[in-house]
């Protein structure tokens, strides 16, 4: 096994995510944090790994990379033999069952992450950093992402988890926000309809994704 | 009215037996080479920058494909036969004879991994250079998707399309995404100075993806904020020189501002 690291904060959603699929893919990994509260995230050395000054940024003994979802498909694919090997699709499916799966990764990133970042932002981190929350951006964003989540309880009324009957990096990705949204009591969104909160007590309930959430009170490194 | 574009066969074909209402016109076939008439479909007007992405993608891989218009001001989009294959009730959507699929950038990735062995074969990367390189394309289409995309795309509809559809301009927004997309291209700045395109020397699919947005944000006014930066610049016009994007233009309706 090479050398996996993993930079940033695990409270962070984009980490968080690419914690799960390395737990879900049963790679060990290193968790260097970066303080960002400090702005190390805009330190020079840290610029080198990640240009844009974001979380995460990945290392392993032949590549480095940012943008949590690149680094997901590159875990799937680098280590496609280890854990879980349905996350993009079943072996043997081949490209139309993996384009399933990208499909509703792209809807989770175009579609769902917007809404859904902006009331993770307002509802979980700005109280935490002491700034005023903005109601009518919570309501603006809060009705995009119904109007998301409906189309979810209709897909999720046909199909176990979005991209088929296989959990999959798809679901995965939308564990972190969705998690924040919940915890800060807007649960609502989810419980109320039928086949998302199946899908989301499906989801979330996974071993993998309950040690990343452990890893969100664990004491920063 | 689409044009007949020099060196493409226009073929009629038969409507297609699909769920799905008649198209305001027949669809047009673009054929690029001796592959035979296949079943490759898309849904969406070729003015839409997502759809554009995708028939990019299809003629840099060579792929024959039927372009069926989906009229968005006559709310197609949002027909039920429409949402059986787009739930978004967004455009494009995509068919051939194995799948359905939306989202224009699965929809290209789809595209390059189904016909790895037609046209470009080196948007995700070439063949040698394994995982890593296919994962270095896909850092720089999530940096598209995620960073450039947001602020060219609010540009792209106050700029582009809200004229035409009789809204008015958000001066305040227009501002805002400005100063948000010139600090995403100071970073490609620093990145192009090291790099031919965003993902190393070849051009991809990361590189493909920005030319939707980033044509209608210089054409609705903005193009110092590619020409004032010397490597975007630069990157800006390999690639948009490219015959495969020439051609997406030339199907793109100008509107009268242009």
């Amino acid at each position: 096994m090479g050398s996996v690291t993993v930079y940033g904060p695990p409270i962070s959603t984009a980490v968080s995510r690419v914690l799960a699929c390395l737990l879900e893919k049963d790679v060990d990994f290193k968790l260097v944090n970066v303080d960002m509260a400090k702005g190390q995230h805009k330190s020079p050395d840290y610029l080198k790994l990640q240009p844009f000054g974001q979380v995460p940024a990945f290392q392993d003994e032949h590549a480095t990379l940012f943008e949590s979802r690149a680094i997901c498909r590159y875990i799937c694919d680098k280590y496609a033999n280890r854990g879980n090997q349905s996350l993009f699709g079943r072996n043997g499916g081949g490209p139309a069952e993996r384009a399933q799966v990208e499909q509703w990764l792209e809807a989770e990133s175009q579609s769902f992450n917007p809404p859904s970042s902006a009331l993770v932002f307002q509802l979980a981190f700005a109280p935490r950093m002491g700034l005023a929350q903005d109601p009518a951006a919570i309501e603006l964003n809060q009705a995009k992402l119904a109007k998301v989540l409906d189309v979810y309880e209709r897909r999720l009324g046909e199909s176990r988890f979005l991209a088929g009957d296989e959990f999959a990096l798809a679901d995965l990705a939308h564990l972190p926000n969705a998690h924040y949204i919940c915890a800060a009591g807007k649960d609502d969104m989810f419980a109320s309809r039928k086949n998302v909160a199946r899908w989301w007590e499906e989801i979330s309930t996974r071993p993998s994704w309950k040690k990343v959430v452990d890893m969100f009170s664990a004491p920063p490194a | 009215m689409l044009a007949t574009l020099s060196g493409y066969r226009a073929v009629s074909r038969p409507q297609r037996t699909l769920p799905f209402p008649s198209p305001s016109r027949s669809p047009i076939a673009w054929s690029t080479g001796t592959q035979e008439m296949g079943s490759v479909t898309v849904y969406g007007p070729p003015i839409s920058p997502a759809v554009s992405r995708v028939l990019a993608c299809l003629l840099e891989k060579d792929v024959v494909f039927n372009l069926v218009n989906i009229d968005m001001s006559k709310a197609q989009h949002k027909s039920p036969d429409f949402l059986k294959i787009q739930p978004f009730g967004q455009v494009p959507a995509f068919q051939d004879e194995h799948t359905t699929l939306f989202e224009s950038r699965a929809i290209c990735r789809y595209i390059c991994d189904k016909y790895a062995d037609r046209g470009n074969r080196s948007l995700l990367g070439r063949r040698g250079g394994g995982l890593v390189e296919r994962a270095h394309v896909e850092q720089w289409l999530e940096a598209e998707g995620q960073s450039f995309n947001p602020p060219s795309s609010t540009l792209v509809f106050q700029l582009a399309f809200a004229p035409h559809m009789g809204l008015p301009q958000d001066a305040a927004a227009i501002l805002l995404n400005e100063g948000k997309l010139a600090k995403v291209l100071d970073v490609y700045e620093r990145r192009l100075e090291e790099s031919r395109f965003l993902a190393g020397d070849v051009f991809s699919l990361a590189d493909l993806s920005h030319l939707p947005n980033g044509r209608y944000v210089r054409a609705g006014g903005k193009v110092e904020l590619f020409t004032s930066r010397k490597n975007v610049a630069r990157w800006w016009e390999e690639i948009s020189m490219r015959p495969s994007w020439q051609k997406v233009v030339e199907m793109q309706p100008a509107p009268p501002s242009f």
